[in-house]
């Protein structure tokens, strides 16, 4: 069977035994009234992890983020920041800092004031927080605004100001709550590289939480998945998109086709499951734990699918259908295919040629046939 | 054919009706800008002109009590023989006498200090407002206007029954044993201020509160996350952004209270000077209606001038970007 080692990353504290994480929440619950925002949670951050908390809104995410930074107390359970448990100490005394989801700019103040705040209440020296003030501004390029107040700048130049706020201080941790959310896609997609840069050079652990699952993607070295106040799973990037732990995670980030069915063989080579379809499923990757006779989900993203006129000269990862729709994206081309026993199979295809001579079209016939290391296994 | 022409005419009435209701638009647009001038004219400006030409009279026993009068009737002569009788007698009299300037003084003291302890008792009130669960506030803002709903008079008029040496407040503390001889506050500067704290409290709360109420509550998270006690956030943070709120509050309250004559009438002792007590023995004790419009004049001045140079400075921050 083939393992996924090979797109894991050269950073991977949490595949250290030895490695101490350095926040760690311990069967965290938060309730208000009696709605439970955080669910007997457990979770381990380790020290210089760019950490995303992905989640649809009302997970719990922002909520344990903000129990991080001691804006809210957990009802139950304890949060340990470097060995030492942070429950009872209030917000102004913990070694993190927050990036607002609002930026939270303070709007009497010019853009100097704003990151000089926090090092005047630590008692810096006044050439000391002199120094900082310019370093942070030469950090997000905004020498020539140091005079101006928030609100004659734009929203990027804002969002910059808030962060350049937050590291000032050097924390330990750097807590940013959806921190391009007010961004629009382009200046977001160039913050995203911008922010792993920062994290990179001032070597801080960030703790980002997002709704935004390619904005967790590009940037997190982790991602914990969370849904209704627990984590759903925790794991790489790669490991989320191609070893999901469940169908709810395969279905929340990016897109997936489950096939339902039951376990027919497994063994050392692999697992084969005949689909509710009629389509026999073979797979070599080792995936959840299933024995004969057990119902289960095959999850195959729509690029490991390909779709042809000819029929695949394999008897299985393969069934018959015909061109239901085409979605033309200019670099790839999504195509769904109703299969004859009526489901809809989601496929895509780079568009790595300009012109295509015969190419699919609505109504056609056509198979669907995927390789035996496309997809996963999944029990839940 | 007879269908073009149809659709030919519908599309003129279509036409016409827009031009009518561009009219229209424009006109009622004009008119909303307009009317508050044509307010402020008839019931600002006219009145007070009305006011400064009286000062410039000279007392008569005459019905009205000044002279001249000007009547539209008796021609353009005796306009202008009437004008030259105008002149700044009045005002020079406000100058001589120190009774004027001593009651100028003491109203703006007065004003000053119970505007100052408006906001001191102000303030809380509309801080725990604003922090109030929403569902709470609208019931909070009920009571703070309910008082508008009793005459203001007859709530002055309570205030002598609390306040009397005999009166509730005495009582109570004497049935506590916290004095023993009844506190003498009615007729006292004291009993002016209480008088003017109680019946300007709205005036201060609902500015403060709007402005406070408004205020992103994440700013004090994010001073307190930058290592800021939460009282030291109050004071860096929550007490500079509430100060337009703040500087209307006090203006509401500090204006009024100036030229108050009811509170320190029925409340202050017969030595309490203030220049609406003046003004209204002028008018109507001594019937000298020219001197009493002086003194209305003035008083317009000392409010009016400070407040056109802080309303300057303000849109001159604003400008410079606050």
């Amino acid at each position: 069977m083939k393992s996924l080692g090979s797109i894991r990353r050269s950073f991977a504290p949490w595949n250290d035994p030895a490695a101490r994480p350095y926040i760690s929440f311990e069967g965290i619950t938060k309730r208000f009234g009696d709605f439970t925002a955080v669910d007997n949670l457990t979770l381990d951050i380790y020290e210089r992890e760019f950490f995303a908390l992905l989640g649809a809104s009302g997970c719990g995410k922002t909520t344990l983020l903000r129990m991080l930074a001691g804006f809210e107390q957990p009802t139950s359970g304890r949060i340990l920041l470097d060995g030492q448990d942070i429950s009872g100490i209030p917000p102004y005394r913990r070694p993190v800092n927050m990036m607002f989801q609002s930026y939270a700019l303070f709007p009497h103040m010019t853009v100097e004031a704003n990151i000089a705040f926090g090092l005047k209440q630590d008692g810096m020296p006044k050439p000391e927080i002199e120094a900082r003030v310019a370093e942070m501004l030469k950090l997000v390029k905004l020498e020539k605004f140091a005079k101006r107040k928030p609100h004659q700048l734009s929203g990027g130049q804002r969002q910059r100001v808030a962060l350049a706020r937050s590291v000032a201080k050097r924390p330990k941790v750097l807590l940013l709550d959806e921190p391009l959310g007010a961004l629009d896609k382009k200046l977001r997609e160039e913050t995203q590289f911008e922010l792993m840069d920062l994290q990179q050079e001032l070597g801080l652990t960030f703790v980002v939480v997002t709704h935004d699952q390619e904005e967790a993607m590009t940037m997190a070295d982790r991602i914990a998945i969370m849904d209704k106040g627990e984590v759903m799973q925790v794991a790489t990037p790669a490991e989320i998109y191609e070893a999901p732990a469940s169908r709810f995670v395969a279905d929340f980030v990016g897109s997936v086709n489950l096939f339902e069915g039951v376990v027919r063989e497994r063994d050392a080579k692999g697992t084969t499951i005949a689909d509710n379809g009629g389509m026999t499923i073979r797979t070599d990757i080792a995936g959840e734990e299933a024995s004969p006779g057990q119902p289960v989900w095959f999850a195959i993203r729509p690029e490991k699918i390909k779709v042809s006129s000819r029929k695949p000269a394999n008897g299985f990862n393969a069934a018959e259908g015909e061109i239901w729709d085409i979605a033309y994206l200019g670099d790839m081309t999504v195509y769904h295919v109703k299969l004859d026993d009526g489901r809809i199979v989601k496929t895509s295809a780079v568009n790595a040629a300009r012109v295509v001579e015969d190419a699919l079209t609505w109504s056609d016939r056509a198979w669907i046939s995927f390789p035996t290391d496309a997809g996963v296994v999944l029990t839940r | 054919m007879a269908e073009a022409v149809e659709r030919g005419s519908e599309m003129t009435a279509q036409a016409g009706d827009s031009l009518a209701n561009r009219v229209v638009s424009a006109l009622t647009s004009r008119l909303v800008i307009v009317a508050p001038y044509l307010w402020l004219l008839f019931f600002f400006l006219v009145p007070f002109l009305i006011v400064f030409k009286i000062s410039l009279s000279q007392t008569a026993i005459a019905m009205p009590p000044y002279t001249p009068v000007f009547s539209l009737t008796d021609g353009m002569s005796a306009l202008l023989s009437g004008l030259s009788e105008l002149s700044f007698e009045n005002y020079l009299w406000l100058v001589d006498d120190p009774l004027y300037f001593n009651a100028y003084v003491s109203s703006l003291i007065i004003a000053a200090v119970s505007t100052l302890l408006t906001l001191l008792v102000g303030y809380p009130l509309a801080y725990g407002m604003a922090r109030a669960p929403a569902s709470l506030r609208p019931m909070l803002l009920m009571l703070v206007i309910l008082p508008f709903w009793t005459s203001f008079l007859i709530r002055v008029y309570a205030w002598i029954g609390i306040l009397k040496p005999e009166g509730l407040l005495n009582q109570f503390l004497l049935f506590l044993g916290v004095i023993d001889q009844p506190l003498l506050i009615m007729n006292t500067n004291t009993a002016i201020y209480i008088g003017i704290v109680y019946s300007y409290l709205p005036f201060m709360v609902l500015p403060l509160y709007a402005t406070l109420e408004k205020m992103d509550y994440s700013l004090i998270e994010a001073a307190q996350d930058l290592g800021c006690t939460p009282s030291g956030a109050f004071w860096k943070i929550t007490v500079p952004l509430s100060m337009p709120g703040v500087v209307a509050g006090c203006l509401l309250v500090f204006i009024p209270a100036v030229g108050e004559f009811v509170i320190p009438d029925l409340l202050g002792g017969s030595q309490t000077l203030m220049i609406g007590k003046t003004l209204w023995n002028e008018f109507f004790a001594n019937r000298d209606w020219p001197v009493s419009s002086a003194v209305a004049v003035i008083l317009l001045l000392i409010l009016v001038v400070p407040i056109m140079f802080f309303q300057r400075a303000q849109a001159r921050a604003q400008e410079q970007g606050r």
